[in-house]
């Protein structure tokens, strides 16, 4: 392990490897400030970018500077607006905005970034040691266990789009990954699927179905419903006050240590990323606290407000551990991560330690750095980046869409992709009316190939399909994966009946 | 009917297309050396058509209740009516209007209009801000792309080089 951090510390602290967590955690936070821009639609934005540098451990250490200051950018509009600019910063206003309300932004601000850059190095701690021990035993897993453990992830993460909701996330999976059998696929040398048509040979662009499925989405409910960019107006420009006393960080370190085990390990989980963790870790710190401390949560207590920042940044750096060590993206994030990786011809897994020992360490330790750029650099230029929620809608909309349109241009160099991702688009505007989650597909896309790669080779190893029997890993993992999609929706019906008064056998 | 189960059923019939590819028309063309192996081509898509199938059908048919909590939506759409419904759709237009300019006119021209006239749709009326504002992104992502990408766009329109 020394010797890995050893190669990391001396990648990381190239020249031009620092200058990409400066320049990803600034541009994240700038853009994660805006409110309905998400991570998700950040990074697919920032992919072109990444995949032009050529070099995948400085793409990866960019892409994950600008995850992380997304997060921290969400946070600050959840707290000075009220509008959270990402999903995982919700429970961040429940506290934090009554705080700014009664003038206390700027020590909101301070606790919100001392939070964060807790839950994020403790998070990046334990990321350094579970993540070699989990890639140790991976290192075991044969196709067919690779193949029930994607299947488990898929279905977990179809499970954990919440009761009502598992038969349309489990669509959408499906529907990505009949996406991913598009086009020439390296494993049968012929075309599937193309209707003939030029434009699919090479299957579709992950580039482009990612802008299609988050940004262009996004930005078009920010046209239709004027409300969800609430504005700052002037508010933006006062934020005084950013210290802390000794007293309110005594009080808050315990909730940080517990938040940032419990974060990680909650993103470590396929499908359970920052969100839950965040309102979770609010939940249960709230159950925890005192009585006189229970009353002042939801009216700006600092440890409400450090809860869910600590467990969010942790659950960022735990959701790491599945994609570096077994391949398998647990989130939407992690999974355009993964597709960027994949273009640069990096494929991640347990082999990533072994192979390309620079790239995971790398990234290990740049989470530090990009961590602490967060706390030194962001927290005082907070003031200052905070006028960017100022920028009139009229001028913001246009860009947004100019930028998921030239970053799916860059990507394939072809003007048909651009038709491509409007269509696209409108289908995942019309699939967010419905309530269908897009991640899903997303997901289902990105480890279509993997899936079905992994399916062939074991039924070419076993002749047949009896590698499910022989196998007791793979049959444990993939009645697991069973049962994830159906006790749900059991439990749930059972819940009904029982509430309606019919006896239900047990 | 909800719109979801709309949606459904129009997956459905999309599943059942991919499943009719996938188990009429794939196995005809495969040689004969292939067919010994123990997985085809069409082995996973078959799989996948019949589990989408199955989904699709459970959510058209409505056999998953949704659990009781309302979730309030971010756009109802019963009251498409009373959102920038145009707008969207205008902006949406403009990007296809982008995608077939790109080339003939040029990286230049197509973006700052695509910018300027962005703007005006939503009712961006200040143009003495608005074209220097456009017209200047527009050089610098032009020579962001260019110059540090490395990727060729062509600036002009196709009659100017």
């Amino acid at each position: 392990m020394l010797e890995g951090l050893m190669i990391g510390l001396s990648t990381a602290f190239s020249l031009t490897n620092i200058l990409m967590v400066i320049g990803g955690c600034l541009i994240g936070t700038f853009i994660g400030m805006l409110p309905g821009l998400g991570p998700m639609s950040i990074i697919a934005i920032m992919i072109p970018v990444a995949i032009t540098l050529g070099d995948p451990s400085a793409a990866l250490i960019l892409l994950a500077g600008v995850y992380y200051g997304a997060i921290f950018g969400g946070s600050t509009s959840s707290i000075l607006l009220n509008a959270p600019g990402v999903a995982g910063t919700v429970a961040s206003s429940f506290d934090g905005y009554p705080m700014a309300r009664a003038g206390m932004a700027g020590k909101a601000l301070t606790i919100a970034a001392i939070s964060s850059f807790m839950g994020g190095t403790i998070g990046a701690i334990l990321l350094m040691v579970f993540a070699p021990m989990l890639s140790t035993v991976a290192l075991l897993f044969h196709s067919a266990e690779y193949f029930a453990l994607m299947v488990v992830g898929l279905s977990a993460i179809a499970a954990f789009a919440g009761t009502g909701n598992v038969a349309k996330a489990l669509m959408m999976t499906l529907l990505g990954l009949m996406m991913a059998t598009v086009g020439e696929g390296a494993l049968f040398n012929m075309p599937r699927f193309t209707m003939g048509l030029m434009d699919l040979q090479s299957g579709f662009s992950f580039i482009t179905l990612a802008m299609a499925m988050f940004a262009l989405p996004e930005a078009i409910f920010l046209v239709m419903n004027p409300n969800r960019s609430a504005q700052g107006g002037e508010d933006g420009g006062k934020i005084t006050g950013l210290r802390i006393s000794g007293q309110e960080a005594r009080k808050i370190a315990p909730v940080i240590g517990r938040q940032s085990i419990q974060g990680f390990f909650i993103g470590v989980l396929p499908g359970a990323g920052a969100t839950i963790a965040s309102f979770l870790g609010y939940a249960v710190e709230r159950n925890i606290a005192t009585e006189e401390e229970q009353k002042e949560f939801g009216k700006g207590s600092i440890k409400g407000l450090a809860a869910p920042e600590t467990a969010n940044n942790a659950a960022c750096t735990g959701s790491f551990v599945p994609l570096l060590t077994l391949g398998i993206p647990g989130s939407g994030t992690t999974a355009i991560l993964l597709g960027a990786l994949i273009a640069l011809n990096v494929t991640p897994g347990p082999r990533l330690m072994v192979d390309s020992p620079h790239i995971f360490w790398a990234v290990i330790i740049s989470m530090y750095i990009g961590n602490l750029v967060l706390l030194v650099l962001n927290l005082p230029l907070i003031p200052y980046i905070a006028k960017v929620l100022s920028i009139p809608r009229n001028y913001l909309i246009p860009f947004i869409l100019f930028f998921t349109l030239m970053g799916s241009y860059i990507g394939q160099n072809n003007a048909t992709e651009l038709l491509i991702l409007v269509g696209f688009g409108i289908c995942a505007t019309v699939l967010r009316f419905a309530d269908y989650p897009l991640a899903p597909l997303l997901i289902g896309f990105i480890l279509g190939r993997m899936l079905e790669d992994n399916f062939a080779r074991s039924m070419q190893i076993y002749d047949g399909i009896s590698f499910i029997l022989d196998r007791p890993m793979t049959l444990g993992l993939l009645v697991l994966a069973i049962l994830l999609v159906i006790v749900p929706s059991y439990r749930a019906r059972r819940a009904r009946a029982r509430a309606a008064g019919v006896a239900d056998g047990d | 009917m909800a719109l979801d189960r709309w949606i459904a059923l129009i997956i459905l019939g999309i599943a059942l297309a991919y499943g009719y590819a996938a188990f009429f028309t794939m196995d005809q063309l495969l040689p004969p050396f292939m067919q010994r192996n123990p997985i085809w081509p069409s082995t996973f898509p078959k799989v996948l058509a019949v589990l989408s199938i199955i989904t699709a059908a459970i959510i058209v048919l409505g056999l998953e209740k949704p659990s009781g909590e309302v979730k309030t939506p971010d756009i109802d759409y019963r009251r498409l009516g009373d959102y920038n419904i145009g707008q969207a759709a205008l902006l949406l237009g403009l990007m296809v209007a982008y995608a077939l300019l790109l080339r003939p006119a040029g990286f230049l021209l197509s973006t700052s209009g695509f910018l300027i006239v962005g703007a005006m749709i939503l009712g961006e009326r200040k143009l003495w801000i608005l074209i220097p504002v456009a017209a200047f992104a527009t050089g610098v992502v032009w020579y962001l792309v260019e110059g540090v990408l490395g990727i060729f766009l062509r600036p002009l329109p196709f009659f100017l080089g």
